[in-house]
């Protein structure tokens, strides 16, 4: 059909839709020449065989990164994974299964589907842009063939140039394009609709060349950082006061707006009244002051799902904990060290872990492990744990070790690890000393005399047995500036846009011929042509016999008045 | 007895019911069965008549008009009605009504959307699927899946209940946010029109099979298939459905996108869920090329829809349950 009637589309040769080339098999041996190497290689590789099987392809390679951790989402994962499989895990990394996305392989895939589809897409769009001004095609010699050919004899009397004319007024109306052809006794109108299906089509594909330029490079400008609050401290959006920061590759520092974001409060609700659910977390708030540069402070919150937006980076709330305050003296009483520590949190119950390092100020370098139970609670075994997040009834036990720290050794290290290897254990373990256990308040003497711990009360004026207060709580913040993502957004919405329109509208062609025949009468001709998947067409067609039928024989038919002179 | 438990029981009784219509449907099936057993006594031809209706099919020119017009049956055998098609139907729309009581229920039991961990997922989902195939039925005779959808609402449901019930609990703070309802929601209803579109495509596999056995006049085993649409007929309503399925699923990914900036900072990330909702989306991308490659039509995209539709339940009942990553929302 679609070599009679001609397509308008430039379509990948192995299109369904498109013509089979007369010389079809020749094109698919590549000739011998380069510049004809050249180019059979171009036509494979913008084929629709080639994208669907590299779409195919991309799809199969993307399984391995859900089956394997991967660095960028989750590298404590890949530790793991290196620790309890090492054999397996350093031939999986060698084939970059940790990095699957950024893998030598994924990129190749999805840069040939690229490619590709620029190839793909070029042609089509410079062919669209003259297909927009082009006429109709001629009318095909017999429609017989056609989807829901129709015929009708015209009522009597009828002129056939008429007849088409008022076809021709009934197209235009329904948003067709038309172009008149007369040959002989036949008069016929050629009307096409629907090149929106097509731009819909070209929007999307280039939609999505879109998103991927803006969204693989554009974030290359941004940056992302981390960085623990305790509440009362402030940070400073400057590169030193991160705890970790991961600049895009065309990362500036000079575009960091040093504003102050100052924790004032962080405030948890718990679930107290569903015993099904009790204890489960309902609410984070954490309350700040934001200070920009030049202007004036103000207060504000940060929720999860509710990012704080300042200064063209975005503050998203992402962890907490506490951070119990501890102090520790020499045996004179002089502080060697006084801090809130942000203890990680184990379980959902919060029972935490921690680290305090003291270098300096006692007689040898000091190091504290422990856990902190926001409600302390014993297991039959004996054991710590926490059975209720809130501070009901907080417990904080350490375990004392003397020795190096190893902190001059100029490799950088966790503040949430302890390098115990040049050190002795003093308390808890094997040692036959208890763990310290302290409650808020509350003061215990070192081992051999190092001094004194001393577990603050955050809340000094609390009565007696009323701990809500006791501990601070710290959280744990994630700075971030993309300045990629509006566009990203953009390109989504207009790919969106380009796959709703290039779906749901139908493109097709219709034709109405009237044929004289010999004794005066006129016949009726009505065909439709689908461009792509419509299965509207045939009753568009039988609409149209019929309203045009309507036309030509107004009711009640005076077949006498209504004659053209 | 609380609201939580209203909807419990609600479901079993929605269950019960959509096991009594899967029954009718079953029998349905029989009957189309011996009516084409009929036919082929009165008409030793019917192997002829069904060649050339297949190959009219394909051409185009077949009576496929609108949905929204009831489906022409290019079958081979006209099959319109049997009682029990007709309580087959009225059960399903009574078992759906039972399974709407019972979600909305569970929605005000838990005072939010209830969609919030596997078992809510299950039964909302499923009860999409059954929606979709209904509004469906109002505008093409599908009735023939009846089988099919109550089977599978009945399987996942049975899944829901047995493995995935948790108690009502309110949401974490993780949760909260207006993308949850818009973002599984659309998701959910995606899932109903790939469902729909995994069934025909079964359908249509089976149907060519049957059709190729038939132009070589080769016995033929599942004779009721005599009475539903032609492959090809088949193939158009799959796609019709798909495509649906496909844009649903591509607003559910960006939906998805915009909630994981908001809640994590950053828009994607390759977390295993976003991976796989990546993989599914790609997967019918292929559908949808293949439908348009020269070769590909036909059955080989109908089995690009068929793994689409794998992965999806894969993503639903496997990665939710069994892979780590940010998306730890089963509630289990
Ligand atoms: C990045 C990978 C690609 C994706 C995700 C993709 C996706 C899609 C989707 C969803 C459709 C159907 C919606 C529509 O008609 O607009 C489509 C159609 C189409 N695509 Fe792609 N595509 C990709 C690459 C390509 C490439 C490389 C080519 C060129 C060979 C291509 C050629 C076409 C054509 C010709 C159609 C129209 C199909 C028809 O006539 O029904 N696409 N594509």
């Amino acid at each position: 059909m679609n070599d009679r009637v001609g397509p308008t589309v430039s379509r990948p040769y192995d299109h369904h839709d498109s013509r089979v080339a007369a010389s079809g098999d020749r094109i698919t041996e590549p000739p011998l020449d380069f510049i004809g190497w050249l180019r059979w290689f171009w036509r494979q590789l913008t084929s629709m065989r080639t994208a669907l099987l590299l779409l195919l392809l991309l799809a199969m390679a993307a399984v391995p990164g859900s089956l394997v951790p991967q660095r960028t989402a989750d590298p404590n994962g890949v530790t793991q994974y290196f620790a309890d499989n090492p054999d397996l895990a350093s031939a999986l990394d060698k084939v970059q299964a940790f990095d699957v996305y950024s893998s030598v392989w994924f990129s190749a895939i999805y840069l040939l589907l690229f490619v590709s589809l620029i190839g793909c897409v070029i042609p089509r769009t410079r062919h669209h842009l003259r297909a927009l001004r082009a006429k109709p095609p001629k009318t095909p010699a017999r429609l017989g063939r056609l989807a829901g050919f129709t015929t009708r004899d015209a009522p009597a009397g009828t002129d056939a140039a008429a007849a088409i004319d008022s076809a021709r007024s009934l197209l235009r109306f329904g948003g067709y394009r038309v172009a008149l052809f007369e040959s002989g006794s036949e008069v016929s109108i050629s009307a096409e609709r629907g090149f929106l299906r097509e731009s819909g089509n070209l929007l999307f594909h280039l939609a999505l060349i879109g998103i991927l330029i803006v969204g693989g490079f554009g974030s290359g400008f941004g940056f992302s950082g981390q960085r623990v609050l305790v509440e009362g401290q402030t940070f400073v959006n400057t590169l030193l006061a991160y705890d970790s920061f991961k600049p895009g590759r065309f990362f500036d520092e000079e575009r960091l707006d040093p504003y102050t974001l100052a924790l004032d409060s962080f405030d948890v609700e718990y679930e107290t009244l569903n015993l099904k659910a009790y204890g489960q977390p309902v609410d984070y708030t954490a309350g700040v002051t934001v200070a920009v540069q030049g202007k004036t402070a103000r207060t504000d919150e940060v929720k999860v799902n509710a990012p704080l937006r300042v200064a063209g980076t975005d503050v998203f709330l992402l962890g907490n904990g506490y951070a119990p305050t501890i102090t520790v003296r020499d045996p004179k009483g002089n502080i060697a060290f006084t801090d809130s520590v942000p203890f990680l949190p184990q379980d959902a119950n919060l029972t935490s872990l921690g680290v305090v390092k003291v270098p300096d100020g006692l007689a040898q370098q000091l190091g504290l492990t422990g856990f902190f139970y926001p409600t302390q609670a014993k297991a039959q075994s004996g054991a710590y744990f926490s059975s209720f997040p809130d501070l009901e009834y907080p417990m904080l036990t350490l375990n004392v070790y003397a020795g190096g720290l190893g902190l001059d050794a100029g490799v950088p290290a966790s503040v949430y690890a302890l390098n115990t290897d040049k050190m002795t254990q003093l308390t808890g373990g094997d040692t036959g000393t208890k763990s310290l256990e302290l409650k808020p308040g509350q003061t215990q003497e070192l081992p051999n005399g190092l001094g004194t711990v001393t577990f603050e009360n955050a809340d000094s004026g609390a009565t007696d047995g009323d701990f809500s207060g006791s501990v601070l709580r710290f959280a744990s913040f994630d700075v971030n500036n993309d300045p990629a993502q509006g566009w990203v957004l953009l390109f989504s919405v207009l790919a969106l846009l380009g796959l709703l329109t290039s779906l749901f509208v139908p493109r097709r062609r219709i034709w109405v011929k009237a044929i004289r025949r010999e004794n005066g009468s006129v016949c009726l001709e009505y065909a439709g042509l689908a461009r792509g998947d419509d299965p509207a067409l045939e009753a568009a067609v039988f609409t149209l016999a019929k309203r045009h039928n309507a036309v030509l024989a107004p009711t009640p038919p005076s077949t006498q008045t209504t004659e053209p002179i | 007895m609380n609201l939580n438990e209203l909807s419990i029981l609600s479901l079993y009784s929605a269950m019960g019911v959509y096991a009594f219509s899967f029954i009718a449907f079953s029998i349905d099936l029989a009957r189309r069965s011996s009516a084409v057993d009929a036919a082929q006594c009165q008409a030793p031809l019917v192997a002829e008549s069904h060649r050339s209706t297949a190959a009219g099919a394909g051409g185009g020119t077949t009576t496929l008009t609108r949905i929204s017009a009831r489906i022409a049956y290019d079958a081979a055998t006209p099959y319109s009605h049997s009682a029990s098609l007709r309580v087959g139907v009225s059960l399903i729309v009574l078992a759906w009504a039972l399974h709407l009581a019972a979600t909305v229920l569970r929605g005000i039991a838990a005072n939010r959307v209830p969609w919030a961990n596997m078992y809510e997922f299950a039964m909302m989902g499923t009860l999409l699927i059954v929606a979709v195939f209904l509004i469906v039925l109002t505008r093409a005779d599908l009735r023939f899946l009846g089988t099919f959808v109550t089977g599978l609402v009945l399987i996942l449901l049975g899944v829901a209940v047995l493995r995935f019930y948790v108690e009502v609990a309110p949401l974490p703070p993780a949760l909260q946010s207006v993308w949850l309802v818009i973002h599984v929601f659309v998701a959910s209803l995606g899932t109903g029109f790939f469902a729909l579109g995994f069934a025909l495509s079964t359908v249509q596999l089976v149907q060519f099979r049957q059709e190729s056995l038939l132009t070589d006049a080769m016995e033929v085993r599942l004779r009721f298939l005599a009475t539903l649409p032609s492959a090809a007929t088949l193939e158009n309503l799959a796609y019709r459905v798909n495509i649906i399925g496909f844009i649903l699923w591509t607003f559910t990914l960006m939906a998805g996108s915009i909630w994981a900036e908001r809640a994590w900072g950053r828009y994607w990330g390759w977390d295993t869920k976003e991976v796989w909702t990546f993989i599914i989306w790609v997967v019918y991308a292929g559908y949808i090329h293949a439908r348009a490659t020269r070769g590909w039509r036909g059955s080989r995209s109908a089995w690009l829809a068929i793994v689409g539709f794998a992965a999806v339940l894969f993503n639903f009942g496997v990665v939710n349950v069994f892979f780590k990553g940010l998306h730890s929302y089963s509630g289990l």
